[in-house]
């Protein structure tokens, strides 16, 4: 099966599950007081969870001919031959970034992610990326914090 | 009408006056080309220095500059890097990028800068002119036009469903639209689809939704494929700079018929400069030849110029209840609502008549504050575009960056970070499988409207009988299957020309 009817039966799942929740959950936890509304707050999730499963159907039981797909774009049955394992390094500096943002603070997460992130793409003129990475993590910091005035803590959370 | 133009042109022509515009254009610029950063953050930024220059006129002045320029600085990132920080530069992506990609980065943002300029300066003659009558007439928009208004605008996703893309454009923008009902809703008290957990409640950020569809899938693009950072143009060489006579032809209609149609989206309430793209987007791609139609979405000139001057016009538009009537009618004159009352201005009806000054200086202040925005930008736009040779390797770490700021800054919520991640990874999916994303965000954006403008009218009209009991929705309404069902019936009398058939009329 192909990956588009892979993310339909997915989609397919998740609207199954949203329209289980309008149809059959939503209503209860209703007061009485907005039971005489016209529109109920489940109201319009019992249309997407219909719309949604109906073209999630069509698009998994292949009723519509897939275009073909442009011939520049990347073709992920061969997402191998790409540069598979930078995205991926990049990904996971993403989600390590958001996890030690609060407790190292602005400025060294952010000189490690972009010095890192570097890194990750092959770079390997340390000086410089220390430098870059430097000059924008305490750049960035200062206009943010000192000239917009936007508060972000900028140093670890023991400090 | 003479007389107070006189009034206005002396004071905004004063040395300290034109000196807070170009400030405060280039000020505009530079953060909103930050994702996250949009016009309305940006001008409550720089309220407390307005108000401590102390004279109104002066501080509105700045402001305005500021306004402009963000507006424009917006839409840099959208077009050089694929990142919107703002709603009303979504539209602007569509095209702007894939110009970027094919190595017109220079010419996009000359376009770009361009039809800012002629949508700001056609809608502030228009507000000039009209501003009392166009009052009333917004006045006379309910929730049920506001409804349809916001039909005709998911009827921009036609211009993403191609041939054998119909029901995936649909099903995107169904999950748009469901996404877009998580957390708590304006109009019923009560957290829906948030799965208990406290960072959905208020729902998912648009900021981190649109980084999330359609900036980091595209950073991921250009890691995965090292190939394609060379066509954008990389290595410091920006050609095409210039826009051709043929160009500048086919885009002038354009402009001009979307600074009139933005300006007078923009003077709604509530509606504003990201409707306004949208619809003009769709407006123009049905307006188009068939060939050019093709072109859209992947870096047609008029599917750039089209959003650009709209949600500018629309900017001006917003002026005029502001101005008028008192009502912001956006979350950005909202806040220089604010302003006024902080510089002791009242306005509304009788702001023309006690504060004449005042009034003619904002409106002579936004001709001048577009032409800044010009004479600065177009010189600058080799510099911008000069964004794209930083070499890889530094480029895409900042991109990724640039999308985790966006969803951060001012939230301070690691959540959200999280879930930008997940949902980029997920956007990636999408388009390796040939999803088109835009109308995800077209539903993120429009559903909570839609939905609460429908049941508010609901209430109000007692049943469903509003849609044709007011004839301004039912217009409306119809206009929307005209737009969506005219491109497949053109497509068809097209192809039933070509066999010889068909040439009735």
């Amino acid at each position: 099966m192909a990956l588009d009817r892979w993310i339909a039966f997915f989609l397919l799942l998740a609207f199954a599950i949203y329209g289980y929740t309008a149809f059959f959950t939503m209503d209860e936890l209703l007061p009485p007081i907005m039971q005489r509304n016209p529109v109920w707050p489940s109201s319009f999730p019992k249309v997407l969870a219909i719309g949604g499963t109906v073209s999630a159907l069509i698009v998994l039981l292949g009723f519509e001919k897939s275009s073909d797909p442009d011939a520049a774009d990347i073709n992920y049955r061969k997402l191998t031959q790409y540069k598979l394992g930078q995205a991926l390094g990049l990904l996971g500096l993403m989600v390590v970034y958001a996890l030690v943002l609060r407790p190292l603070g602005f400025i060294v997460a952010t000189f490690l992610f972009l010095a890192l992130g570097s890194l990750v793409l092959g770079e390997r003129r340390y000086l410089i990326i220390a430098i870059v990475s430097g000059l924008a993590a305490g750049g960035i910091w200062y206009l943010v914090n000192v000239v917009l005035g936007i508060f972000l803590p900028a140093l670890p959370s023991f400090m | 009408m003479l007389e107070g133009l006189m009034i206005g042109l002396t004071t905004a022509l004063s040395t300290q006056n034109l000196i807070l515009v170009v400030g405060g254009c280039l000020v505009g610029t530079f953060i909103g080309m930050l994702p996250g950063l949009g016009p309305m953050s940006i001008i409550a930024i720089m309220i407390p220095i307005a108000v401590t220059i102390g004279d109104a006129s002066a501080a509105l002045i700045l402001l305005a500059g500021v306004y402009y320029g963000a507006v424009f600085g917006g839409s840099t990132s959208s077009i050089l890097i694929n990142a919107p920080g703002v709603a009303s530069t979504v539209a602007t992506s569509f095209d702007g990028y894939p110009l970027t990609r094919q190595g017109k980065a220079g010419k996009a943002l000359t376009i770009a800068a361009i039809s800012s300029f002629a949508g700001g300066t056609i809608g502030a003659i228009l507000l000039l002119v009209f501003a009392p009558m166009l009052a009333s007439v917004a006045l006379l928009f309910h929730s049920s036009e506001y409804f349809a208004l916001m039909v005709v605008g998911l009827s921009a996703i036609a211009a993403f469903a191609g041939t054998g893309q119909v029901f995936k454009a649909l099903l995107m923008t169904f999950l748009g639209l469901a996404l877009g009902t998580v957390g708590e809703g304006v109009l019923f008290n009560m957290p829906r689809f948030t799965g208990g957990i406290l960072d959905l409640q208020s729902g998912f950020g648009f900021i981190t939704l649109a980084m999330a569809m359609f900036a980091l899938p595209e950073a991921l693009y250009l890691v995965l494929d090292p190939d394609r950072s060379k066509q954008t143009g990389a290595g410091g060489k920006i050609k095409d700079l210039r826009i051709t006579k043929d160009e500048a032809k086919s885009i002038a209609p354009v402009i001009g018929r979307q600074s009139i149609q933005g300006f007078l989206i923009g003077v709604l309430p509530g509606a504003g400069a990201t409707i306004a793209s949208f619809l003009g987007y769709a407006v123009e791609r049905n307006l188009a030849t068939k060939e050019e139609q093709a072109k859209f979405g992947k870096g047609s000139v008029k599917g750039l110029a089209a959003p650009e001057s709209a949600n500018n016009a629309a900017c001006t538009g917003s002026f005029v209840p502001l101005l008028t009537l008192g009502i912001p009618g956006s979350g950005t004159t909202a806040i220089l609502l604010g302003a006024l009352i902080a510089l002791n201005v009242s306005p509304g009806p009788r702001l023309m008549i006690d504060d004449p000054e005042i009034f003619w200086a904002v409106i002579i202040s936004m001709y001048i504050g577009n032409l800044v925005l010009l004479i600065l930008n177009l010189p600058l736009i080799p510099y911008i575009a000069k964004v794209l040779a930083v070499p890889r390797n530094y480029l895409i770490p900042f991109i990724l960056f640039f999308t985790l700021m966006g969803a951060y800054i001012g939230q301070n919520n690691a959540t959200e970070l999280l879930i930008l991640v997940g949902f980029g990874v997920v956007a990636t999916a999408f388009r390796f499988a040939d999803y088109p994303l835009a109308p995800l965000l077209i539903g993120f954006i429009l559903g909570p409207l839609l939905e609460n403008n429908f049941a508010r009218s609901m209430q109000l009209y007692d049943g469903i009988a509003f849609i044709w009991q007011r004839p301004m929705t039912m217009v409306l309404l119809i206009l929307a299957v005209l737009l969506i069902l005219l491109p497949g019936f053109r497509a068809r009398r097209a192809a039933a020309r070509a066999k010889g058939a068909a040439d009735g009329d």
